[in-house]
């Protein structure tokens, strides 16, 4: 069957009116979050999780399909009119579109956000259509020994590449695989870190680790941080943009679509880093240089764009190879998981319907989005009135009930508060969790292809290298680690450049 | 003297404030100005930002009248922070505006104003906006 075919067959299933139910459901619920600092489409998923066991798993995927692109959409809100990220892809935006509607050009900044998301969201969706059966057909060739390379240079960059602190991120990944480890040994059947509690010899429940880290260790976090200065959110109209507004806004929403598509489908892409470089190429290729920082439009078009055509790529090696690079991917595959479907280059033969219409339904989500946010933008500001007390305690009561009703132990409870403070002692020492929670979702597979390998060379660690392609991926691992210390050479033999960093990055950091 | 304002940048917080200018300037008397938020949610639009207070400060001074303002987050409702502050001060007047509120709306959300009148010590003036 060929792409266009395949995807009308998803249109056509995610148009039945219960599933577009569910995308109307998933869209709004996404943008809620998106604005809401601290709240991420992560959390959301992992809440939701528990709660869509009773669902059709097409009807479950496209509601997260809705909060994943909602997230990236409602982000760009608070930015704008907060200058409070609510998630970490939109941080870059803040930086002209507060200047923006400082200055009284709120509606126009809201609607380039916008509208640029939805045009990148659009062709991102559609590479996504293109090249994911590309890379299937491609993927489906590799052996255990490509395999384990590819999730091992996935762990390492997003570990090394993203965030602050390498010692950090890896600490964290350590820690998520330490979980991943618990259980029996599927091959030997020895038991591994059960401290002979027999209810751990299943391993824990990835949903249960999942809500833990993301929900409770969130509102523990906040909770010990309750009270901060309030703000005030620039008052604002309909969104709406003049002629000279779309001129200016049209060439970076593509070039914002170029950088971000490619970075997301990359294994350690994520959205900071296109936005970002978006960001610099539109302050160095501006008719108006005058304006970048005070509020340029462009400013704002390109990040945007970057960050949604960002999020429509991640879901390429997530759904082609089964490799989350982002905290709601991660959350997303371990929901396929729970599901019973088994994540990989199989997964477009064996659950063929299921991604078309996942897919389908990302292209109606964005077409939602657009018809929500528009006229709609002023409202969702208002969530940020709500107090977080009462927020929060919902999120705990969801998060309990969710855990419990995963295996209907009370273990399971005692889990999610060890977990749950684990998550909220992450936050306080600045370790970031993505890395935690793909060492939980991907380190029990890693170490499946790597028993693959080694089973299939008797043992000889010779075999890990058998495949042109694993060889080529241990360089590129190489090169990454070697890079920070490449980096201190080149910066000794020239002069630092300052660095940009936004104003008012807040807590963003953990939701994405 | 001593008078505590209770001051939000509404219109009640406005003629409240304007009111209490004319009280401290009839006798000489310190003003003690409260503008306080719980700090639970990211948006407050009755909490006054830098900005604004910055205006009222210099306004208080050309006006030569002693001041002092107090912007406390500590989770607390408005009406125990003006109540707090009328006995840290041993208040000898508390200024507040009224808003119109509905039986029902009152019901639900409890009134500050009524609170400081009920509980204050000291006799208190209501104005009302415009």
């Amino acid at each position: 069957m060929d792409v266009w075919s395949s995807l009308m067959d998803g249109f056509a299933t995610a148009l039945t009116p219960m599933n577009f139910l569910y995308a109307v459901i998933g869209v709004i619920l996404g943008t809620a979050v998106g604005v809401l600092p601290g709240l991420g489409p992560a959390m959301t998923v992992a809440l939701l999780l528990p709660v869509t066991y009773a669902l059709e798993p097409t009807s479950a995927f496209i509601m997260f399909a809705g909060i994943y692109y909602g997230g990236m959409y409602g982000g760009s809100t608070t930015s704008i009119l907060l200058n409070t990220p609510g998630e970490s892809s939109s941080v870059v935006t803040a930086i002209e579109g507060n200047k923006m509607a400082k200055a009284g050009r709120a509606a126009q900044a809201l609607a380039t956000a916008a509208i640029g998301s939805f045009v990148a969201g659009t062709i991102g969706t559609a590479l996504l259509a293109v090249c994911a059966p590309i890379v299937v057909k491609f993927a489906v060739s590799l052996g255990a020994p490509s395999y384990f390379a590819i999730m091992v240079l996935a762990l390492l960059a997003v570990t090394a590449v993203l965030g602050s602190s390498r010692l950090r991120g890896f600490a964290s990944l350590g820690l998520g695989l330490a979980i991943g480890l618990v259980g029996m040994d599927s091959v030997t059947g020895q038991r591994r870190l059960t401290f002979g509690q027999p209810l751990l010899a299943d391993g824990l429940d990835i949903v249960v680790v999942a809500v833990a880290i993301f929900a409770v260790g969130e509102a523990l976090w906040v909770a010990a941080h309750l009270r901060r200065t309030p703000m005030h959110i620039i008052p604002v109209g309909q969104p709406w943009m003049g002629k000279k507004d779309w001129q200016r806004s049209w060439k970076p929403w593509l070039r914002g679509t170029v950088f971000g598509f490619p970075f997301g489908a990359l294994p350690a892409g994520g959205a900071e880093i296109p936005t970002f470089l978006s960001y610099v190429t539109e302050k160095r290729l501006t008719k108006h240089p005058e304006e970048f920082g005070k509020g340029a439009i462009e400013g704002v078009a390109g990040p945007e764009a970057a960050n949604n055509a960002a999020a429509a790529g991640t879901l390429t090696p997530m759904l082609a190879l089964g490799l989350p690079t982002n905290a709601t991917a991660a959350v997303m595959l371990a929901a396929f998981t729970s599901y019973g479907i088994q994540p990989g280059p199989q997964l477009f033969a064996s659950e063929g319907p299921l991604v078309w219409a996942l897919i389908a339904s990302l292209f109606i989500g964005n077409l939602l989005l657009l018809l929500i946010n528009l006229p709609l933008a002023p409202l969702w500001a208002k969530l940020l009135q709500l107090p977080r007390p009462y927020l929060y305690a919902g999120i705990l009561f969801f998060a309990t009930l969710g855990a419990y009703s995963v295996n209907l132990q009370a273990f399971d409870l005692v889990i999610l508060l060890v977990l749950g403070a684990l998550g909220f002692m992450m936050r306080r020492f600045g370790l970031p969790v993505l890395p935690l929670i793909l060492g939980v979702i991907l380190g029990p597979r890693i170490e499946g292809q790597l028993r693959k390998t080694l089973q299939l060379s008797a043992g000889d660690p010779a075999g890990l290298f058998s495949e042109p392609i694993a060889v080529g991926i241990y360089v590129i691992i190489g090169l990454i680690l070697l890079w920070p210390f490449a980096y201190k050479l080149f910066r000794r033999t020239r002069p630092a450049r300052t660095p940009l960093v936004p104003a008012n990055s807040g807590a963003a950091d953990y939701s994405d | 003297m001593t008078i505590v304002v209770g001051y939000v940048p509404t219109p009640e917080g406005e003629a409240a404030l304007a009111q209490a200018i004319t009280e401290a300037r009839k006798n000489n008397s310190t003003l003690v100005v409260i503008n306080s938020s719980k700090g639970e949610a990211a948006v407050d639009n009755r909490f006054a930002q830098d900005d604004d207070i910055q205006g009222i400060e210099q306004r208080l001074a050309t006006q030569g009248i002693q001041h002092v303002i107090k912007r406390p987050v500590r989770g607390h409702d408005a009406a125990a922070e003006v109540l707090d502050a009328a006995e840290e001060h041993k208040a000898d007047l508390i200024v507040i505006g009224l808003r119109r509120r509905t039986p029902v709306g009152k019901l639900i959300m409890g009134s500050t104003s009524q609170r400081i009148l009920l509980e204050a010590d000291c006799p208190v003036l209501a104005v009302k906006a415009g």
